[in-house]
């Protein structure tokens, strides 16, 4: 029968995961943790601020799985793949947030550049997913509705 | 006033002659009785959905007003009248063009009689099985079937669960399925003899890591994601497909460990799967989402042979073909209340179809005997109720029906029974298109009315909104009918007012469609004043109103005749020669 998902977690979480974390992030996330980015209001200001003035190509092997319509625009679960060799960072960004940058990702060189989280969404807007590789940045984007209910029949 | 068996057989045959039956006109031999079908390929696919729990025989009014917006202009399911009849070669006058469009609609509707009713369909469904041979066929519910009664909201569904598995429902999805809450669902699952699928429900992860139950841990998938079913010696793989907005359409308070979507990401995958692992014949969806994502779906997913589809209550007389980039996906719509069957027939080959013949069988009370089976079981459903059902409230007037994208006769009747009983300036009501029709002379009765409202979140409201937040609302609704990209559309039609007034321009973009609102004495309403406003059937929090079923039985019993000789429609910009409209 094996383990169950939720026994998984259950045992795995208190561990591993939460080390894994720990060990990450004083020595890459926040070297480069840019304050002036996280607070930007507008999505252009926040990308140079984060990136300076770097390329920008659109790209389709950026994956963005997320509702089309949120369930709850409070938490809106987004999973985002890239196919991009050397891949080192993902950002993500949601262009009708006060502050656009959601969050910003450095990707390991033995780590696939692969991420879910939860986010949350002041109103309908596209979600931005910039993927920098070899002094490039690679864009996807999707748009993501908010809304305040309807009558489906 | 009702037709002889003799003289509707020759008005079909008139049709049939002209090579104008869809689906027949394509066979060789030509046969004038819709009900005769010829034999065709290996297997038989039927197909009912969003039947909302009509029991009995009912007059269901097909729509004048179902715009396609963008690529959808002009295309199926978005045509109405003259242009429906045109494009699917049905000439008019005929039983057939009775059935899928509302043209000339009281006379013919008491000429050709009632539609649907489950004795019925199922003498239908008896018939076109047996002369297939039953086991080569199946029966598909794309759900919309436990809820739109009285007696299926008194029994939570149970009725309906009894009614389907007499009827003989093979495979199921669901989506008004799951405004009951988890452990009526769970129950009523469990008394079904058939498979629920639903590839799209997942228990959320939260809910999994406190034990909530689902299908699969691993996947997280609530539901079994498909089934194969042997019929013979092919093997048909079932993949089902809910309403992927059923959280945020309808409440999400009834369902919290549920997360649904549309996940096409995750439907390829699974096709994928079946396709490698199980190696059907055939792959089929069973699918609520509603014909114009069946449509991009369809462009969009490759290996599914068939969608049989519900959700937009569209009666679509032959299958829509989608071209991908590996193959054809067929796309069908089978209408509602029961008033449809469709019969799909597979010649398979090489682990997909090579050739089909599908038809939307209307089905004709009158022309069709009563099971004796399922009547039997329908009455005993009924008789704990019928003094209820069968109250008298009002006589019709006019013609009352709720189809149609912007208004309909019915919606007027509740918006003004909500403005009467909470003394509101403004009325609004859900543009559902479940409801039957009354014809005029009809006596409006209890069981009309619970047509029209019954379901889990009945509450009404009266409060005070701004002009701004009234527009807010007709502007997202108006988006939720009118994204070009069907994939941000929630289905249902436009919210219905009372009391005032409104333009739309159904191709802006959101924030841009609704202008010149104004109150019933014209003065336009403005953004930050305060207008008292009484509605009903919340998403959100439940509102602690009467039912909307006593507000409108109530009104009805005061004003004792209804008439509605004009509907409250807005005036359409940019929405000319749009095909699917029609305002005779």
């Amino acid at each position: 029968m094996g383990f169950s998902r939720r026994q998984f977690i259950k045992s795995v979480g208190s561990s591993v995961a939460c080390a894994a974390v720990f060990a990450i992030i004083p020595k890459r996330a926040f070297a480069k943790w840019s304050d002036k980015a996280f607070m930007s209001e507008s999505l252009a200001g926040a990308i140079a601020a984060k990136y300076g003035n770097m390329p920008v190509e659109n790209s389709t092997e950026i994956k963005i799985k997320s509702p089309e319509i949120a369930e709850n625009g409070a938490y809106v679960p987004v999973t985002i793949s890239a196919n991009i060799p050397g891949a080192s960072n993902i950002t993500i960004f949601s262009e009708s947030n006060a502050a656009p940058l959601i969050a910003s990702f450095d990707v390991m060189p033995k780590m696939g550049p692969d991420i879910s989280l939860r986010l949350r969404m002041a109103k309908t807007g596209n979600l931005v997913v910039l993927v920098q590789a070899n002094g490039k940045l690679y864009k996807a984007s999707k748009e993501v509705k908010v809304t305040i209910g309807g009558c489906g029949g | 006033m009702s037709l002889s068996r003799r003289e509707f057989l020759r008005l079909l045959g008139m049709a049939g002659a002209a090579g104008m039956i869809p689906g027949i006109a394509s066979s060789k031999t030509l046969n004038t009785d819709i009900y005769q079908i010829q034999r065709f390929g290996d297997v038989r696919l039927l197909h009912i959905t969003d039947t909302h729990a009509q029991l009995l025989p009912i007059y269901y009014r097909e729509p004048s007003f179902n715009l396609g917006i963008g690529e959808a202009l002009g295309r199926p399911p978005h045509l109405v009248t003259g242009s429906l009849l045109k494009y699917y070669g049905i000439s008019s006058g005929s039983p057939l063009a009775h059935a899928f469009t509302p043209v000339n609609y009281v006379d013919a509707a008491q000429k050709y009689g009632k539609v649907g009713g489950f004795a019925y369909l199922k003498t239908l469904v008896d018939k076109v099985r047996g002369e297939f041979g039953s086991a080569k066929t199946l029966l598909f519910d794309s759900g919309d079937t436990w809820q739109g009664s009285g007696t299926a909201f008194w029994s939570k569904g149970a009725d309906m669960v009894e009614v389907c598995n007499l009827l003989g429902v093979d495979v199921m999805t669901g989506h008004w399925e799951f405004t009951y809450l988890e452990h009526e669902i769970r129950k009523n699952l469990a008394a079904f003899k058939g498979d629920f699928v639903a590839q799209n429900v997942k228990v959320k992860e939260d809910a999994l890591f406190n034990g909530a139950q689902a299908y699969d841990e691993k996947t997280g998938h609530a539901f079994r994601p498909y089934v194969i079913k042997e019929l013979g010696k092919h093997r048909i793989a079932v993949i089902g497909q809910a309403f992927p907005y059923t959280p945020i359409a309808n409440p999400g308070r009834f369902i919290p460990d549920w997360t649904f979507g549309i996940n096409a990401t995750d439907l390829q995958e699974l096709v994928n799967m079946i396709r490698s692992k199980d190696k059907p014949d055939a792959v089929v969806l069973i699918s609520h989402n509603g014909m114009d994502v069946d449509i991009k779906l369809a462009r969009e997913v490759t290996g599914i042979d068939v969608i049989f589809g519900g959700h937009t209550h569209d009666a679509v007389p032959r299958p829509f073909e989608v071209r991908n980039s590996k193959g054809r996906t067929l796309v069908t719509n089978g209408g509602t209340n029961g008033k449809f069957l469709g019969v799909m027939d597979l010649k398979l080959a090489n682990g997909g179809v090579k050739e089909y013949r599908y038809r939307l069988l209307p089905v004709f009370a009158n022309e069709l005997s009563a099971d004796p089976s399922m009547q039997a079981l329908i009455d005993r459903i009924r008789a704990p109720h019928l003094d209820k059902l069968q109250k008298s409230l009002a006589t019709a007037g006019s013609l009352l029906y709720r189809r149609g994208n912007f208004d309909g006769p019915y919606d007027q009747v509740i918006c003004d029974a909500l403005r009467k009983r909470n003394d509101a300036t403004i009325a609004l009501s859900p543009g559902f298109r479940w409801g039957t029709t009354v014809l005029p002379g009809q006596t409006i009765t209890m069981e009309h009315v619970l047509d029209q409202t019954c379901m889990t979140y009945p509450e009404t409201y009266a409060r005070d909104m701004s002009g701004m937040e009234i527009k807010n609302i007709l502007e997202d609704v108006g988006d939720n009918l009118f994204n070009p990209d069907p994939y941000y559309q929630q289905g249902g039609d436009m919210v219905r007012v009372g009391g005032m007034s409104y333009r739309i321009d159904p191709s802006a973009p959101i924030g841009q469609r609704i202008d010149e609102m104004r109150l019933e004495n014209g003065e336009p309403l403005d953004a930050s004043k305060k207008y008292r406003v009484a509605g009903w059937a919340t998403v959100g929090a439940q509102s602690n109103g009467e039912p909307i079923w006593d507000t409108v039985a109530s009104y009805l019993q005061d004003v004792k005749t209804v008439e509605i000789r004009k509907l409250n429609v807005p005036v359409l910009k940019n929405a000319g020669n749009n095909p699917g409209l029609d305002f005779t």
